[in-house]
């Protein structure tokens, strides 16, 4: 009996998951406020990379297993490190830059320090007798999140599919270099054809093939 | 546990990436506080999930979409920041001024003087 009734906890207890939860919150907390105020660049993505684990581990112990794997794979995966492409291809220095905040910081920090303090009064004064139960079988599993999705979340995820494609191929068009329409060959990469000597067959195969695909 | 916790956490994640927002002057420094505040809107989405037990899960669902969609921007975002860096030369989003209104009404020429290269570098970049 004291075994079943282990099972259906996690391995912390109910305690265990509050202090849990709170000092992974601050680690969270003090990597965001890092990832905001630090003057080189570079580290505030590798700043933004602790904040976001915090938060994947705080959806495990909020027992939302598949969204906390869906956050490292795509957050800690993939977007920290588009941003730190961003970074390199934008040359930012690698030192500390003194420009990184603007002028208007402290007006912003004054805006910033009033909605935390007016959301903070609203939200402990709306939901002080409320208690989450984290007993009882996972919410977040995997198994439920597929049944969820792909049962009464279908139409939604298809049109999100679709929609990242159009993202997609937004990026492209957008970071393509001007003037370069399908089937008109720009000029820097016809002048080495130009110029005449042993490229010149290549590079007008090159234009015939990029021709005819078009 | 407490509901307050999740809650109050998200408040203040939200309120650093406003900051972070207002505050920063790199465009990508920028960007990186709208994922902050996307997530603290996602871990409230998640706490309230459970919270309330639903049937539908409408929570995560909604979490799962926004990480998507947060790709998404986040990928265009760069294309559009790497666009205007390209023709600028710097990213900075307080140097990009160019629909601002000046006091003399935007068609006059601006305080500096220097308003005709400007105008110049304006019609290169744009072209």
């Amino acid at each position: 009996m004291t075994f079943a009734a282990a099972a259906t906890h996690g391995f912390l207890s109910p305690a265990g998951v509050e202090i849990a939860f709170l000092l992974v919150g601050v680690v969270t907390l003090g990597a965001a406020v890092i990832t905001v105020t630090t003057r080189q660049l570079v580290h505030a993505a590798l700043w933004l990379v602790v904040a976001l684990g915090g938060l994947a581990v705080e959806y495990l112990l909020l027992t939302a297993e598949f969204i906390a794997w869906v956050q490292v794979l795509i957050y800690v995966g993939s977007v920290v490190v588009l941003l730190l492409f961003g970074l390199m291809l934008t040359k930012a220095p690698i030192g500390r830059s003194p420009d990184a905040d603007s002028g208007n910081r402290w007006v912003a920090l004054a805006v910033a320090a009033v909605a935390a303090a007016s959301l903070v009064w609203v939200v402990v004064d709306a939901f002080r007798t409320t208690w989450i139960d984290l007993d009882g079988p996972a919410q977040g599993s995997t198994k439920v999140s597929g049944e969820i999705l792909f049962r009464h979340w279908v139409l939604p995820f298809e049109a999100l599919s679709v929609l990242l494609l159009a993202a997609l191929i937004g990026a492209i068009v957008l970071s393509r270099r001007d003037g370069e329409e399908p089937g008109k060959v720009p000029a820097s990469r016809t002048a080495p054809a130009a110029r005449g000597g042993k490229d010149s067959s290549s590079g007008r195969a090159d234009r015939s093939a990029r021709e005819g695909n078009s | 546990m407490h509901l307050a916790y999740p809650a109050v956490l998200a408040v203040l994640l939200f309120s650093i990436g406003l900051y972070g927002v207002l505050a920063r002057r790199n465009a990508i420094l920028v960007l990186m506080s709208v994922e902050l505040m996307l997530n603290a809107v996602n871990l409230n989405l998640v706490a309230f999930d459970v919270w309330l037990r639903d049937t539908l899960h409408a929570g995560q669902a909604l979490t799962l979409f926004i990480i998507a969609i947060a790709a998404a921007e986040i990928g265009i975002g760069l294309a559009i920041v790497l666009m205007v860096y390209r023709n600028r030369g710097s990213s900075d989003v307080d140097r990009l001024r160019d629909t601002a209104e000046t006091a003399h009404g935007p068609d006059a020429p601006g305080p500096h003087g220097g308003t005709s290269t400007d105008r110049e570098e304006k019609a290169e970049a744009t072209a």
